[in-house]
């Protein structure tokens, strides 16, 4: 019996792998999912059926805790819109973090009851305890940020102060309650400092730096779950676990790199904020142009580029794209859309809208790809995209964006930006593009320009 | 330094297999296209969902009189089969897109 069992459990780590691994490729990414999901099903079935030495089972309680669950998780993932992608992701990764955190609370309250602790285990547990509540807490604030219901301002004066005192305040009690370990109120202040950490620690963060903060939230998780699998010497916690830590890691790294700068300036919110530039803006005026003339320009064009970002995404405007982009087309006009890594709320983010609208894989350029063919490019809109096109990261040593990598659409004949109004980006850094002379705004809302674009193509295609 | 020892002796195997897991991980990711980041972390995260077998053992080896760790680990069980299935289903949304064409 014990054979098969851990014969499953090899089973299903590998189909972790597999999943994984079939995960980070466009063709096999959907079967990746479906086999990850395989290796977590029979992962569960073990966990329900093996033997146990204690213990009275109490199956009708997981039962029930695993229906509902599932019955939430589906329907919620079902109704999610494709924009809220995001805030769904960090959600979830939340509760991930709140169930390694319940665990270890339980965990902990055992070793005191028996009165059995062993030192290695009981660290491990605490660890478990502090980093999955800092996932939890962070990540809800990840979720408030990025719906809007927390406010980029909304900043604790000296927060890298606070969370040097918070961290160190953690450290020095967790040493201290391994040496007396007499009771457990020194556990749940553990827990409190970790909760508030993981807050005032995303807080700190400047909106635009989110994708980052939920790569990172989300490789705690990974490493609190494999703690836990040390707790209960489960091979699938485990690796699983560890897995997502360090693939979420890498994923961080790979996104800073993708803006050109460390994670340190990104967790000490760099970004955003006090930053102040060197541009001047007061008495700068900017061109705006007319749908008719903006259209024309269009249909006489032989290569136009989309840059969508959050905008896009907020104003529900990738498929009224993919209608334009079908018009200009049959004109034998050629459309692309450049997409920058961090556009949008997450990387990728800008990918999964436009396949939502049914846009062409091959038409999606990347950021060293897009910015060859904005040589050549007659008009490129930016469709709710601010900071990733910003020219200050090219050739203003006083802009906190300097040396990130852009979209360089000034390389191309003209720019038409669709924006709102002048407000400045998420990061809240001033964009010269608006003023530059071959930028013309088309104030509105996204959507709105889009189909009056559109409209009047169709009379003159 | 006695904690070192005692870990190094007791979890000697799970050591190893956390080092390789992590170099695994390094090199499972680290050649993924962009337009895939956001269903891999969404991915990634339902894996981390994993932590709910460690609940479903906790509810298991409790006894049915054990009332705080029969609500902390149902507690746990629901909001991490939350995190699994619904991460999983919200990758397969989206993967479903790309696949159309």
């Amino acid at each position: 019996m014990t054979a098969l069992i851990n014969l499953v459990y090899l089973i299903s780590v590998s189909l972790f792998i597999v999943g994984l691994h079939r995960l980070s490729s466009p063709k096999t990414a959907s079967s990746g999912n479906l086999i990850a999901a395989l290796g977590m099903g029979l992962g569960v079935l073990i966990a329900l059926f093996a033997p146990i030495e204690s213990g009275n089972n109490n199956y009708l309680v997981i039962t029930g805790a695993l229906v509902f669950g599932c019955g939430i998780g589906l329907v919620v993932a079902g109704k999610v819109l494709m924009t809220k992608m995001p805030e769904m992701v960090s959600l979830f990764n939340g509760l991930g973090g709140a169930c390694a955190l319940l665990i270890s609370i339980a965990e902990l309250l055992n070793f005191h009851n028996s009165g059995n602790i062993e030192l290695a285990s009981y660290l491990t547990t605490l660890l478990a305890l502090l980093i999955g509540s800092i996932a939890f807490s962070g990540s809800l604030v990840a979720y408030g940020k990025l719906s809007g219901n927390i406010k980029d301002s909304w900043k604790l004066p000296s927060a890298n102060m606070i969370n040097m005192i918070l961290l160190l305040t953690l450290i020095a009690t967790s040493v201290y309650q391994l040496q007396v370990l007499d009771t457990m109120d020194l556990v749940y202040f553990i827990m409190i400092i970790s909760l508030v950490y993981g807050i005032t620690f995303v807080l700190n963060v400047g909106g635009a730096d989110m994708p980052v903060i939920i790569s990172i939230l989300n490789a705690l998780t990974g490493v609190s779950a494999a703690l836990a699998g040390i707790i209960y010497d489960n091979m699938i916690m485990l690796m699983g676990g560890i897995l997502v830590g360090s693939s979420g890691t890498i994923l961080t790294i790979l996104m800073c790199q993708a803006m050109n700068r460390s994670l340190l300036n990104v967790l000490a919110g760099g970004f955003g904020g006090g930053a102040s530039s060197a541009v001047q803006v007061g008495d700068q005026t900017v061109k705006e142009v007319n749908i008719m003339d903006a259209s024309i320009m269009l249909r006489y064009s032989t290569n136009v580029v989309f840059v969508p970002g959050y905008g896009m995404a907020v104003a529900q405007a990738q498929k009224i794209c993919k209608e334009l982009e079908d018009l200009l087309e049959e004109v034998e006009v050629n459309v692309r859309y450049a997409i920058h890594p961090v556009a949008g709320r997450m990387p990728g983010h800008m990918n999964v809208l436009l396949a939502e609208a049914d846009v062409d894989y091959s038409k999606l350029l990347d950021l060293e790809d897009a910015n060859k063919f904005l040589n050549d490019t007659d008009v490129t809109i930016v469709v709710g995209a601010n900071d990733v096109v910003n020219p200050s990261a090219l050739d203003d040593p006083g802009s906190p964006i300097y040396g990130m990598p852009i979209l360089e659409i000034l390389k191309g004949k003209h720019v038409i930006v669709l924006k709102r109004g002048m407000s400045s980006g998420y990061s809240g850094i001033e964009n010269p593009l608006f003023f530059h002379e071959k930028t013309s705004m088309l104030f509105g809302d996204a959507k709105k320009s889009l189909n009056s674009l559109l409209d009047e193509l169709k009379t003159i295609v | 330094m006695n904690l070192i020892i005692e870990i190094l002796t007791h979890h000697l195997t799970i050591l190893f297999a956390l080092i390789m897991a992590i170099f695994l991980g390094f090199e499972l990711i680290s050649k993924v296209p962009t337009v895939l980041h956001t269903p891999l972390m969404s991915g990634a995260n339902a894996i981390s969902g994993v932590v709910i077998i460690g609940a479903i053992m906790l509810v298991r080896s409790s006894d049915s009189e054990d009332y705080v760790s029969l609500a902390l680990g149902s507690l746990a069980i629901l909001l991490g089969t939350i995190n699994v299935v619904g991460g999983h289903a919200v990758t397969n949304r989206m993967l479903q897109m790309f696949r159309k064409k």
